[in-house]
Formats: C-alpha cells, structure tokens, sequence
C-alpha cells in the first residue's frame, strides 16, 4: 500500500525503555503493555493493510491516569496515538512506531443515568451497543448506530463522529452528545457541557467531535438517550434497476416519510448477504431497499402500505414487509454484517463516500466502471435516505499489485463523490486513508484554517500526527510548516 | 467586502437585518458591514431536504418557499430581536446560523447548528472558506460548520449557508394541561417526554405569563397553561394524543388544540410575544437540566421578583426580572452554578451590558481556547470585538 506516514524519531523509538518506566509508574505495571507480542496486538485497526509497532501501549482506567500520561508525554515531546477498540476503517488509531498508544479500553463504566432529564454519563471506552443495553430495560436507546457498535467504543464514534444505519432520523454524534470531559496533550481537564442543551459561547463541543484524536482525549461523556418507539419493522422492495431504487428513494422522502433507515444493496452485496444471513433477500433484484419505519402497529402498518404505494410506479420485483420480529432480527442481520460476509469470500476495501441521491445512478455506473477498469469486481452498500455510499472493493491482499489497484479505485470512487457535489468520508473519517485526498475537496485557504485549529488544541502537534492532514502541508515530522 | 477594514485594522460591526443588535455586550467599532444585500436561494432540492441560501437572505423568504413545498426548517428558528426592541420577522438565514437560534422543536429534533450542512464564510483575515457541504453526513475535517455557528459573527461573517430541511407535518395537535405549578407542569413535560409518542415541543407557562398570550383560546383561561406538542401524519397524531391522554390522565384533563391554533401558539412562542420588549425589565435565558428548572428559578426568586416560562421540558427557562445595575447576574449566575447549566443576559440596558458578562464566564482552561480560536480566525480582533466576552 502506498500512503506514506512521518518518519518516526529515532531519539524517542531510542528512549523506549526509560518511557516505559515511567508509564508503569503513572499508570501501574499491569496497564502498561511493553512486549513484543502484546505491543503485536495493536499494530493495527480496521484498515488492516497498514501497519506500525507502537512504541508502547498504556491502558489507564482513571481520567487523572490519562492526565498524567498526557503530562507526562508533552513534557517529553513524545506523541501519543489515542485508541478506543481499535476498529476505526481509516486508519485513524494506526499507531506511530515513536509514539504511546494511550487506550481507554478500560474506562467503560456508565457513571449515571438520567430518564427524566434524558442523559446517560458514560466513560468513553464503553462500547456504543453497551450504552443502548444500559439503558434499554427502560425503553430507551443511544441513536447512532454503526455496523461495528458490538465492538466499537464511544470515544471512537466521538473522535471519527460515527453513524450508522438509523442516522437519517436520528443524527450522528455530534448530534447525540450533550457534554464531555476531555484531556489536552499538556494534561489539563477540559470540561464542556453537560445535562443541558446548547451552552451559549463557541461550540467546542462541536468541535472535538469528529476531531480524529488530534484535539484531546475524551474520558467521559453525557449523551442523550431517547425513548424507543413502541415497534419498528423494516420492509424489502426489490428492483430490476438500481436507478428505480435510487428514484423510489426520492419519491419516499418526498412524500413527507422520514423512515428510520433506507439501506440499498446492489446485487453482488444481496448475494453474499443471503448466503450469509438466510434472510429472504430477493435474489431476483438487482437492487434492494431495506426500509424501517417505527410507531405503533397501526401506524407501522400505514406507514408501509404507503411506502409500497409510492414504490409501485417503479416497477419494484419484490414488496416484502417484514413479517415479524425474527424476520425483522433477519434482515438487519444480514445488512449489519454485510461486511463480514463478504469477507468470508474476500478481501474488500470499504469506501465511505457521500454524495447527493440525485447523483445516484450515475455514481454507480461510475463505481462500476473504474473498479472494472482496475480488474477488480465491487459490491455496493448505502445508506441511501442521506446519501453514505460504502462500496466494498473486492481484492486479494497478499498480491500487492491487487492491493494497490484497489486502493487507487478507491481514492476514484472518492474523488468522484467531491466531483458530483459530495465529501470524501460520510461517517467512518479520514484517518491516513483519506488524507491525501483532503485537497481535492478542500482549499489551501481552508486546510490551513483546519490545522491552526488543531494547533490551538495541540500546540506541538503531538497528537495522533500523520493523520488527516495532507503529508505534503507537513515537515517531515508531522509538524505544519508553518508552525 | 471585509478586506478594506482588514487592510486599516478597523473594528466592524457584523449584521443581517440587525435585528439582534441589542443583545451582547456594547462594541465599538467604526463601521458596519451588512450581508442583507447577499440574498437568494440558489439551490433547492426538496426530494434531497436541502437547500442553499446567501446569508442574507430573509428567514421569512426561505420559510415561505419550504412551506410551498410542504417543508420546514425543522429546529423551528425563534425570534429573540424583538423582545430586546428589533424588529419582528426581519432576521436573515445567516443570523439565524450565526447565533445558533432554535425553538420550541429543539428537544426532539435538534438546534439550528445540527442542521446546518455546509458554509462558506469569510474569516478576520479576510479569507474566504468553506467548510461541510450539502450532503447529510459529512465527517471530513475539522467541523467549522459548527464552530462559527453561536459565534455572533465573532469569528467569521457567514456569506452562505446550506442546511437541511424536513417535511412540514401533516397535522398538529397541542394537549394544553391548566393550573399546574412549575414543578409539576415541568415533571408533567418529563413524563410526557418519557413516552413513545416524539412529542415534539413541551412548554409550562405559569398564569401571569400565559395570561399575556395572543392566542385567545389559551390566555382566556386565566390559568397556567402546560402544553406538549403532537406532530405527524394524522392518523399518528390522533392515535398518539388519546395514548398520550391516557398515559397522563393524573395531570388532569387536557384541552386539546389543533393545527392552526398550534400554530399560532407555538408561534408565539417563537417570537417570545409573552416578553415583549419592556425597558423596566431584564431578560434571562437560562439553560439547564430539565428537572432542574424550576429549582433554579426558586433559587433566584429568593433574592428578586421573577417572571418566567419553560420550554425543552423545562431545560430552557426564559427568565424576567426588574432592571438593576448587574440585571440580578451574580444571584442569577450563583443559581445557575448551584444546579447546573448557563446563563445568557439577553436584554438589558447598554450600561448594564457592558458592565456584566453578557454570556456565561468560561473555565480559565476553556477560555484559553476560545481565545486561541479567536486568534485563529480573526487575529487582529476586528470582528464584532468584545460582542461575547470583553478580551476577544
């Protein structure tokens, strides 16, 4: 694979053993991992094609922990790489071979729980379904929901502002989170928000979510949980085209229904997900809406009558409402684990553009072409109702000359989502994956504004550097130019 | 536009319609630029719910088109400009952006900045960027989208904004429950909040307040009023206001409203018509936890005669109290640090202004930041300086 990463220091790779130390020190010797085979197990995160020994892991449990550390590293000068489960597609917890790799893992307790002022406090090394879980005897749910919320943590979703499949009614996270404490490298504990809404004066907030491990370490934040609606059921339509799903689409949202979900597979990701899921996918479209709306009974049942109403002029193959839980439970499975099915038969690259659903049919003849152009066959899965494209590009790792082509048909895909009036990542971030591709949707004018930012949070650019930021606007060791 | 006060270091005054020119602290400045003659909306797509508009253009243009095409700007804008002596119904898209303003709907579907897609503005360096764009999801980069919006044009002046829009709902109905006190009209909205109906507005109006309605249905009564708003297609609303009836049958019988007068009602609200401008008074707008509100307004009724309503289920207290030299800030802000949540002084003499933190004080950690973005964006302090805190 060809993207390049800073050339670590070899004065601090030189220093391991003194770091180490003192690591142990802060934080405890059993929450520090300094062997070669356990330092192994971080090498790498869910873009697996690129890998680094980290220089050390450290795993504290207490917000002050993190705050030593951090203290302690910017004293030294030494980066450090934040992690949460380590599932991040972009690259963005790829550790550094001269920097600490500080995990929250640990941190995972659900400190409050709030149903009458609507708030969950959590720590961030909580995964995302553990928050759903804590507070589902209730009847209430955490919204965003991505395909990896088994395993990922919150602090990832907070870095790379994850979403998920039921975003298009609820919002991703920034949209969900109310209030957080975050450590800076230089160790200070920056409270923001709380239980409340919208405090007045400048969104920082907003701006650590989405922040990709450069700004602060999130330890702990206040989310909003909602109240479950009293039932939701998905339905299937399946069509002879990809474009008449693309209009029904359209024609669904502008009737004035906002579903909970739209998902779209194109037919190679149905294949591999019926053989998978055994979920009634029709084998016979050539692309498939999975659509769920949510209320009581009566109300499910009007909604989907007229969502096959609206469908009908399109010519759909398939309209298949659910017929209950289990095949509800189905459904979603063979969606959610879409990508563990298809790699069971491949290696794939995921890609996470968006783009306007206008553009949809020309976007996939386009996919279509450019990974046939490079040899290599794609399976398309989307979330179509806000437009998060995620073709899988399916490739063979071990030959380096497959990997290469896949990860150039990839950076087409994405430049072609900014050419039709879309962005580079909808929800999985830009991590090294898409760093080089920063300039085609952005300005010198507004990379520069981004990384002044960064620099207000992280004077030293010691944190999680090499990522995000086009290699070409830094010094060699990861530092802006400018700076 | 900006760059000849960028080129002589000039302080300037940063406007829509101005509308809200009265609230924040007294700058001085030694112009004023206006984005009113940068208007239009040049990209519409309803089937996409989206749209794109120079920042000057007139909210009440953009609402009018959406409602010709049955859709909304769902985070429901409120008009603060005239409880503090602007004019009504004058304020611009990129105001409405530029200082984050939500209503009534916030608590269901979020604030103005969780709808706001994509900008382009032009920085203190008078430098033009963007940031976002005009697709739902868009995680790529540094979120500036919502770091300039709630800035009151202190870090950049918005050219224009792209944001999402949702469909208008098929029918309205608002279940109006009379002669609560606060605490229980305020666990009332909590329960009500708690069941499985997106109610989508949630008010408590206690009598002297509800007694200054327009919306003569609701101010005849002579009592407070409770109000929690049902919106959807109609077979929804009717299903989920007789659940909803039911489920909190013990807070008495509802009366119940529907679309046009919610509308007038919420309306209302929107536009604050119950705190109209009054030069005898200062104006609060309080936000905390839900449960919280009415422990915060007894704490500050303890030192001074209050007038008060509550909406987002009691989190958002807009609060009134007699004019005095701090506008009641120490006790008010001493209340607010107790229980938790801020503090915006939102109408008050110009002297009063200047002499108090208008917005709520920061941490000296978060006030290093916010200094640090300001520096970022507008280095030589010329935009709407010392409009949210003296030093920047």
């Amino acid at each position: 694979m060809s993207l390049r990463m800073p050339v670590p220091d070899k004065a601090t790779i030189a220093r391991r053993g003194e770091i180490v130390a003192k690591l142990q020190k802060i934080a405890g010797s059993n929450a520090v991992i300094a062997d070669e085979d356990g330092r192994r197990t971080f090498e790498t995160d869910g873009l697996n094609a690129y890998r680094a020994m980290p220089l050390v892991v450290v795993l504290p449990q207490t917000t002050d922990e993190v705050a030593a550390i951090l203290r302690y590293c910017h004293g030294e000068g030494i980066k450090v790489v934040a992690r949460g489960a380590g599932t991040s597609l972009c690259g963005g917890a790829l550790p550094l071979e001269d920097a600490v790799v500080v995990g929250v893992s640990r941190m995972n307790k659900v400190l409050e729980l709030d149903y009458d002022n609507r708030f969950a406090r959590v720590e961030t090394g909580i995964t995302n379904l553990a928050i759903s879980n804590a507070v589902a005897a209730e009847g209430f749910f955490y919204a965003p929901d991505p395909s990896s919320q088994l395993a990922c943590t919150l602090a990832g979703n907070l870095a790379m502002n994850s979403g998920g499949a039921h975003c298009l009614k609820y919002g991703v996270t920034t949209n969900n989170v109310l209030g957080m404490k975050v450590v800076l490298m230089d160790g200070e504990i920056l409270e923001i928000g709380g239980p409340h809404l919208d405090a007045e004066g400048y969104d920082l907030l907003g701006l650590m979510v989405g922040s990709e491990g450069q700004f602060g370490l999130i330890t702990e934040a206040t989310v909003r949980i909602i109240k479950a609606a009293e039932g939701a059921r998905p339905m299937m339509i399946g069509f002879p085209s990809s474009e008449a799903a693309g209009q029904c689409v359209s024609a669904i949202i502008a009737s004035g229904i906002i579903p909970v979900a739209i998902e779209f597979m194109d037919k190679p990701a149905i294949e591999v997900c019926e053989s998978f899921a055994k979920a009634g996918y029709p084998m016979d479209a050539e692309a498939l809406l999975i659509v769920e709306v949510e209320g009581s009974e009566e109300e499910i049942n009007d909604l989907l009558a007229r969502i096959a109403a609206i469908a009908e002029p399109f010519a759909p193959t398939t309209v298949q409402i659910s017929s209950g839980p289990a095949q509800s439970a189905k459904i979603w499975k063979g969606r959610k684990s879409a990508f563990g099915a298809i790699g069971r038969i491949s290696d794939y690259y995921c890609m996470d553009g968006t783009i306007p659903l206008s553009q949809l049919p020309l976007v996939l003849r386009r996919i279509g072409e450019i990974c046939g152009s490079h040899g290599l066959k794609v399976a398309n899965i989307f979330h179509a109702g806000d437009g998060n494209l995620h073709p899988l590009i399916l490739y063979e790792a071990n030959d380096p000359q497959q990997a290469e082509r896949a990860e150039r048909a990839g950076a087409e895909i994405l430049t072609l989502c900014v050419e039709v009036g879309g962005c580079l990542t909808g929800e999985h971030g830009v991590g090294i994956e898409k760093r080089d591709l920063m300039t085609t949707q952005f300005s010198q004018v507004d990379l520069v504004l981004q990384m002044r930012i960064k620099t207000v949070f992280d004077p030293d650019w010691l944190l999680n550097p090499g990522k995000v930021f086009p290699l070409e606007m830094l010094s060699g060791t990861g530092l802006p130019d400018a700076a | 536009m900006l760059a000849p006060f960028v080129e002589k270091q000039l302080p300037v005054e940063i406007l829509g319609s101005g509308s809200k020119t009265k609230i924040g602290r007294p700058m001085q400045t030694a112009g004023a630029i206006t984005t009113a003659s940068m208007h239009g909306i040049w990209m519409y797509e309803p089937t996409e719910l989206v749209m794109s508009a120079h920042a000057g253009t007139p909210l009440a243009q953009i609402e009018a088109e959406l409602a010709a095409n049955n859709q909304m700007l769902a985070f429901e804008p409120s008009d603060i400009g005239p409880a503090c002596g602007g004019r009504r119904g004058t304020q611009t898209i990129g105001s409405v952006f530029a200082t984050n303003s939500s209503g009534s709907r916030r608590i269901t579907v979020g604030a103005a900045r969780d709808h706001l897609l994509g900008i382009e503005a032009v920085s203190g360096r008078a430098e033009l960027f963007r940031s976002g764009g005009r697709v739902m999801k868009n995680v790529t980069g540094v979120d500036l989208c919502r770091g300039v919006s709630g800035s009151w044009g202190t870090l950049a002046v918005l050219t224009e904004v792209t944001f999402k829009v949702l469909p208008a709902p098929e029918k309205t109905v608002t279940l109006v429950y009379r002669g609560l006190p606060d605490d229980i009209g305020v666990e009332l909205m909590c329960a009500a909040m708690r069941l499985p109906y997106e109610v989508s507005g949630t008010a408590h109006l206690p009598q002297s307040i509800a007694a200054r309605l327009e919306t003569a249905v609701l101010a005849e009564h002579g009592e407070s009023i409770t109000a929690l708003r049902l919106e959807n297609f109609e077979k929804s609303v009717d299903y989920r206001s007789n659940a909803m009836r039911a489920a909190l049958k013990v807070y008495g019988e509802p009366i119940m409203i529907g679309s046009t007068a919610s509308f007038e009602f919420w309306g209302e609200l929107r536009r604050l018509s119950v705190l109209p401008y009054n030069e005898q008074t200062c104006l609060w707008r309080i936000s905390t936890a839900p449960l919280k509100g009415p422990k915060v307004v007894a704490a500050i009724r303890r030192h001074m005669p209050v007038e008060v309503y509550y909406d987002w289920s009691g989190g958002l207290i807009w609060v009134e109290v007699p004019a005095s030299a701090d506008a009641g800030a120490s006790d008010i802000r001493r209340a607010v640090a107790v229980h938790g949540g801020h503090a915006t002084l939102i109408r008050a003499a110009a002297s009063v202004r200047s002499s108090v933190e208008v917005f709520q004080p920061q941490s000296p950690l978060a006030e290093r930041i916010i200094r640090g973005l300001k520096t970022t964006f507008d280095p030589l302090r010329l935009l709407n300086p010392g409009r949210m805190y003296a030093n920047h």
